[in-house]
């Protein structure tokens, strides 16, 4: 059977029935330029705004990666629309990457929304767009799977949303974002280095300002693990809750 | 040739059996029906064929592949209609086609032109381009087993499908079923209408608290009940006062005296008319009238599963909105 028909098709029917829809619009894309606007505005001078780019990039892209995944899975899971997917021939894994694919290309999309406002208030030469880049990628993928693995934990959709505003918000202050981690209490600094968000900043520190901890490719690999790891363990909760 | 097979089918929520050591096969090209009262565990039963659920215990073949461990292979060869509606609310008749049609893999011209059809032949055409959640129910449980159908399955599952739909679409409803059938499409169905089961069927599974407890066609399924003739006449009077002299003048036959002047005699042989006939004139009883009462698929069940009537909805009830 061709599975990349059923792939894309799902994807496309969340982007047309969830994505592309006013409310995620005004949520997903609106909410990041504020919060660019918000910062930048702010600051005293365009090097403040280099700096402040990889907190607001992170942003970007963790609130439009876990904005609505809860509501396409959640939904329709309450909904039974979910049943059709599952009673469909498509391996469980596949199935799942459909139904994420969408908001991490979401996420991506957002991460620009920042980057482009910064490119008309500052200068943005000496920047490694490749590291840049590839951090989105993972941040993206990492916060969209963190969210699937809340979701699967989650019943409803305004539950799944409680517990990922517990990730979402402290994940923020402990990432080394706004306040750098060597300046955090050292009893919360194990738990930033538990958080994959800890290491997407570290990454767009590097590639922007040359300014990261953690070397570059240790980076990569922990998210990596994280990515694989968060995957492997929803679609396992997906096949032993959802499939009882 | 049998198409589906299931053994000691089994499925527990913690301790709680909704399906116990359940048995029975289904033969291709037949409509198999399970027929049981609400809570017998018809949905659990689906819902394991079709691996929405895991059985407990127990093994389900179908055309050969265990479902057990292989349901992604047999998922190909399956359409299932649940019985709630549980297509996309936001998007037309069509575009829900078109879209399960590609969850099998169907590519776009392919599928656009079988939703099409579909649409078409469920009578559903005009209303194709209406979002789901503006469809009246009879048209969405329509729609959903057009959704059931549109890979052209080998077997379809259907969930209760008339319950909670008007008796006009209800009817409708009964009629694409022994269409798809004579069409080829093996079908097996849950109701809890014994009219149902008797019109559409051609075997039914009684099933009661998890347990099937009669399996058999039609024919086999009443010839338990004919081995008994009853007979029913229709009096002038009320006639309580004569029970036992009936009884002493007609040993060997079952008697009732009705409470509305009525008397009903069981047999196991055929009920010669004109002794009783005779009985009454000499004690100056009018009969108006003298029926030979058929067994019914609802006494069948009735005697068999020891379940009233009342468990089992009649549908002139369940039909309403
Ligand atoms: N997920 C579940 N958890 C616990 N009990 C369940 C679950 N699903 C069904 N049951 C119970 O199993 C029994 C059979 O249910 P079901 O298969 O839905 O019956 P039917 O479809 O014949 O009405 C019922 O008593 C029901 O309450
Ligand atoms: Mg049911």
């Amino acid at each position: 059977m061709n599975s990349s028909i059923a792939f894309w098709n799902i994807f496309h029917k969340d982007l047309r029935n969830y994505y592309f829809k006013p409310p995620n619009i005004s949520w997903g894309i609106i909410f990041p330029i504020a919060w660019a606007l918000m910062f930048f505005l702010r600051s005293r001078n365009t090097l403040d705004i280099r700096d402040l780019l990889p907190g607001v990039i992170a942003m970007a892209v963790l609130f439009g990666t876990t904005s609505l995944l809860s509501v396409t899975l959640n939904f329709e899971r309450k909904s039974r629309s979910f049943e059709r997917l599952l009673l469909a021939p498509i391996d469980s894994n596949l199935l799942m990457l459909a139904k994420t694919i969408g908001a991490i290309a979401f996420g991506i999309i957002n991460a620009f929304v920042p980057i482009i406002f910064a490119a008309f208030l500052a200068d943005l030469s000496g920047i490694n767009w490749l590291n840049v880049l590839g951090s989105i990628v993972l941040i993206a993928v990492t916060s969209t799977f963190l969210g699937l693995f809340i979701s699967v934990t989650a019943h409803e959709v305004f539950e799944a949303q409680t517990y990922s505003n517990f990730f979402r918000f402290p994940m923020l202050f402990l990432c080394g974002l706004f306040i750098p981690v060597s300046q955090l209490p050292v009893v919360l600094r194990p738990f930033s280095y538990l958080l994959p968000l800890t290491y997407g900043t570290d990454i767009l520190k590097t590639a922007i300002h040359g300014n990261g901890l953690i070397p570059i490719w240790i980076s990569f690999l922990v998210l990596t693990g994280f990515s694989l790891a968060l995957f492997w363990l929803s679609t396992r909760n997906i096949k032993k809750k959802w499939i009882y | 040739m049998t198409i589906l097979e299931v053994k000691k089918l089994t499925k527990s929520y913690g301790k709680f059996t909704a399906v116990d050591s359940v048995d029975f096969t289904i033969e291709q090209g037949e409509i198999f029906g399970f027929l049981g009262p609400n809570g017998a565990g018809k949905t659990s039963t689906i819902n394991m064929l079709t691996g929405l659920s895991r059985p407990t215990s127990g093994a389900i073949t179908l055309s050969g592949v265990d479902c057990v461990k292989n349901i992604k292979q047999a998922q190909r060869r399956i359409g299932i209609v649940p019985d709630e509606s549980n297509l996309y609310e936001e998007m037309n008749g069509f575009e829900n086609l078109s879209f399960c049609a590609s969850l099998y893999g169907m590519a776009k011209a392919k599928r656009e032109r079988r939703a099409g059809e579909l649409l078409e032949e469920f009578g559903l055409d005009g209303t194709g381009k209406k979002p789901f959640k503006a469809y009246s129910k009879g048209m969405k449980r329509k729609l959903t087993i057009a959704a059931g159908m549109i890979h052209d399955p080998e077997i379809l599952f259907l969930d209760e499908p008339t319950t909670g739909i008007d008796v006009e679409n209800a009817r409708q409803i009964r009629k694409l079923i022994s269409t798809l059938n004579a069409n080829g499409t093996t079908i097996f169905l849950t109701t809890h209408y014994i009219e149902e089961a008797e019109r559409l069927c051609h075997r039914i599974g009684f099933i009661v608290g998890g347990k099937i407890v009669k399996i058999g066609t039609i024919a086999e399924l009443m010839s338990e009940a004919q081995r008994e003739n009853i007979v029913q006449f229709a009096l002038e009077n009320e006639v309580s006062s004569l029970k036992e002299t009936l009884s002493n003048e007609f040993p060997g036959f079952t008697i009732d005296v009705l409470d509305n002047a009525g008397v009903k005699i069981h047999s196991p042989e055929t009920v010669n008319l004109m002794p009783f006939m005779k009985f009454f004139d000499q004690h100056r009883i009018t009969v108006h009238e003298a029926k030979i009462i058929r067994p019914s698929l609802e006494e069948v069940f009735v005697k068999v599963t020891g379940i009233g009537m009342d468990k089992l909805k009649k549908e002139k009830e369940g039909g309403k909105r």
